[in-house]
């Protein structure tokens, strides 16, 4: 298969949160329709690099440099990132009380729509729009007048952010930790939505502690962070070492370099 | 600055001055002052001993400094207690109501012109101490309803006025009230009659405009039996460093199986960042549900002033009478409201409902304070109270003083109440969906209200989302 254009390009990446620093310097390609995998140990900045390349107010951007889609991302405030389609699925999604998913996610998709200058959906579009999205996750409409995530279950609020990215249609989507909390039918289920959301012009960026979600979705490319760098990169069958022989040995790699 | 907080707040979108030549009695308040006012409005003499008497009392009574606001003390020596633009129009004929008073409510969105005119709603404008239009009154004649500025009232349907002011709001129930009975100028009256269903929303707009004045205005609904009237008041003020005072005072009678919903959205001017200027509303609110199974509905929404000090009630004399209650307060900047209700359950099976929301930003402070009584014949009376707070920024604060008085056991209560952060997560996973930073807070903001404003008539409820989202804007960064 012929590689794909480079879509993000990080260089150097330093970033911290409440004053410490934990990304020490990470280098990462993706390019069109590619799908990596990031995994590593507790605290090694694997969800501090989903936030930073998002844009959450609240990480530090030290040093290195990120090109997306040609454009220096950090000159993108999150709206923008968003509209330009990064998408990040939550490792915590959050509740809004008094709205429901469906004006939700219809408001999300018109601001992206008038960003590029579309027509803006109205309720009956935007029903059709959404219908057989909602069947490759399992869900009927009433889980779209329910308030967004309130009294969801773990797994039902990991549903719905893979229901926004599949009706968002990102170029570029982050899923952080989607598996956790998820059984093993939930974890079918998301993996196969995301399976069919795979397109060459769209790469994925999933950020996984455990290997068992990449048993489902192939990546292209596992990397492997520990303390705030990427210490090795290899194919899916760097995963399947990795759950033979947990992270220690690479830990023990990265304090020597 | 980072994060939340680091706009700068929208600049109030009403504080416009009308230049217009006004009659403005001399500050100050005395018995010759409140003859004066008595006699511009050509009442007969019973109004008048009315007044004097409230204001002797007055004399008597002190300021309550029991809200949890604060403020530096009120001269009412330094006040004008009426203002009047001096070409004011003949009754009933709105053709010659000076253009710059149109013009003025026409840029406050409440056309009064013929043709303008807000279809469904009837309007009656209040400018300074008078009322200079009221829209529709012929229409409503046909069907019996009475609609009218409370000085016509009082001089065409003596009877019904005499009948029931101050019958629900004594005269001398408190420092403000006592006030406002002496020295009230204009507002609405409203009677509907026996079964009637009136066909229009009616709304009342005030709006202050001379400078070193107090707004005190009177409003009393009468709903007789079997009829329903939904009404609607609206208000706002120029920008000034002064601060002005408004002690309202509103009554409501629903004899048996009347409803009357009442709607407030409170826009007065709030003063400036540092507090500077900004209306001191002090108004006193109650509805006396006289009849069996009558209901009297509050709706408020409330954006503005410096200092808001209200709680309108419900007595709940009738059997099986329904009070509800539904708030939203916002304060923002160096705004502070001490807002609530009050529910007197006198009648068996009397049912109250009080659902508040208080949002605060940047120095605001939000208290909800509410007094639910059940008397001891309030056989089977019921009381759902739910109190929900929302913060914006560390700066601002919210406080909940709820007093529940049972006095029959068979009463069930309800009490819910909440407090939670708008917080940067939560803009974020907005703005991460493409939402602007604006939208993600009025999103949230109107999502944490929706449960008050779906109580509002169609036509305002979105006026109030709107408001709310201009009042907020910037708030959150």
């Amino acid at each position: 298969m012929a590689k794909g254009k480079v879509l993000l390009e990080v260089k150097g990446l330093r970033a911290a949160v409440a004053g410490n620093e934990i990304l020490k310097g990470v280098d990462l390609t993706i390019r069109d329709g590619e799908v990596h995998a990031i995994m590593g140990p507790n605290g090694s900045g694997k969800s501090t690099l989903a936030q930073v390349l998002a844009g959450h107010p609240a990480y530090e951007v030290r040093g290195g440099s990120v090109q997306y889609a040609g454009k220096d991302l950090f000159e993108l405030d999150p709206e923008e990132r968003a509209r330009d389609g990064v998408f990040l699925a939550f490792q915590y999604p959050v509740e809004i009380r008094g709205i429901t998913n469906s004006y939700f996610l219809r408001s999300a998709l018109n601001a992206i729509r008038k960003s590029k200058g579309e027509a803006e959906l109205d309720p009956l579009d935007f029903l059709q729009v959404l219908e057989s999205k909602l069947k490759a996750i399992g869900w009927d409409d009433a889980m779209m007048n329910r308030p967004v995530n309130e009294g969801f279950s773990g797994g039902e609020k990991k549903r719905n952010e893979i229901l926004q990215l599949a009706v968002l249609e990102p170029r570029f989507a982050i899923l952080d930790e989607t598996d956790s909390g998820l059984d093993i039918d939930a974890l079918k289920t998301v993996a196969q939505a995301v399976n069919q959301l795979r397109a060459p012009e769209r790469a994925f960026l999933i950020v996984t502690h455990y290997q068992r979600l990449l048993n489902y979705i192939t990546p292209d490319v596992v990397h492997v962070l520990a303390d705030g760098r990427i210490v090795k990169s290899g194919g899916p069958e760097l995963a399947h070492e990795l759950e033979a022989k947990g992270y220690d040995w690479l830990r023990d790699a990265a304090m020597v370099s | 600055m980072t994060g939340i907080e680091a706009h700068v707040q929208q600049p109030y979108k009403y504080g416009f001055v009308t230049d217009i030549e006004s009659e403005v009695v001399p500050a100050g308040l005395n018995e010759d002052v409140i003859r004066l006012i008595s006699t511009k409005k050509g009442e007969p003499d019973w109004m008048l001993d009315w007044r004097l008497k409230a204001y002797r009392n007055w004399l008597k009574m002190s300021e309550p400094h029991w809200p949890n606001v604060k403020y530096g003390p009120i001269d009412y020596q330094a006040i004008s207690y009426y203002a009047a633009p001096k070409k004011l129009p003949k009754l009933d004929s709105l053709d010659q109501v000076d253009p710059k008073l149109v013009a003025t409510f026409e840029k406050l969105g409440i056309p009064i012109e013929e043709q303008k005119r807000l279809t469904g709603v009837a309007v009656d404008a209040v400018f300074d101490s008078v009322s200079v239009a009221t829209t529709f009154q012929a229409e409503l004649a046909k069907y019996g309803v009475i609609f009218m500025p409370i000085s016509q009232a009082i001089r065409e349907h003596a009877g019904l006025v005499q009948e029931y002011l101050g019958t629900v709001v004594p005269a001398n129930d408190n420092f403000f009230a006592a006030l406002n009975s002496a020295v009230f100028t204009d507002g609405s009256f409203v009677y509907v009659p026996k079964g009637v269903r009136c066909p229009l929303e009616l709304s009342t707009y005030f709006r202050i405009n001379a400078s070193s004045t107090g707004q005190f205005e009177r409003t009393l609904i009468i709903a007789d039996e079997g009829s329903h009237v939904s009404y609607l008041e609206g208000c706002s003020a120029p920008m000034r460093d002064e601060h002005q005072l408004h002690a309202a005072v509103v009554e409501l009678v629903a004899f048996d199986r009347a409803t009357i919903k009442y709607s407030t959205i409170q826009n007065w001017y709030p003063g400036d960042e540092e507090g500077r200027g900004g209306i001191y509303n002090f108004v006193t609110k109650r509805g006396k549900c006289a009849g069996v199974n009558s209901k009297i509905s509050w709706t408020q929404v409330e954006t503005g002033s410096a200092i808001t000090w209200k709680y309108p009630g419900c007595i709940l004399q009738g059997d099986n009478s329904i009070g509800e209650f539904y708030s939203v307060a916002v304060t923002s900047h160096k705004q502070q409201a001490d807002t609530g209700t009050k529910m007197i359950h006198l009648g068996k099976n009397t049912r109250s409902t009080i659902v508040s929301k208080g949002i605060s930003a940047g120095r605001g402070q939000n208290t909800y304070r509410g007094l639910v009584k059940i008397m001891k014949g309030a056989e089977g009376a019921r009381n759902y109270s739910q109190c929900d707070s929302m913060l914006i920024g560390d700066k601002c604060g919210a406080h909940t003083f709820p007093y529940i008085d049972v006095r029959n056991s068979t009463a069930i209560m309800e009490h819910e109440a909440s407090t939670s952060k708008i917080g940067e997560d939560q803009i974020f996973y907005l703005r991460q969906r493409g939402l602007s930073s604006e939208d993600a807070v009025s999103m949230i903001v109107n999502g944490f209200c929706k449960e008050v404003f779906k109580e509002l008539p169609m036509e305002f409820a979105v006026e109030a989302t709107r408001l709310l989202g201009i009042s907020l804007e910037g708030s959150v960064g």
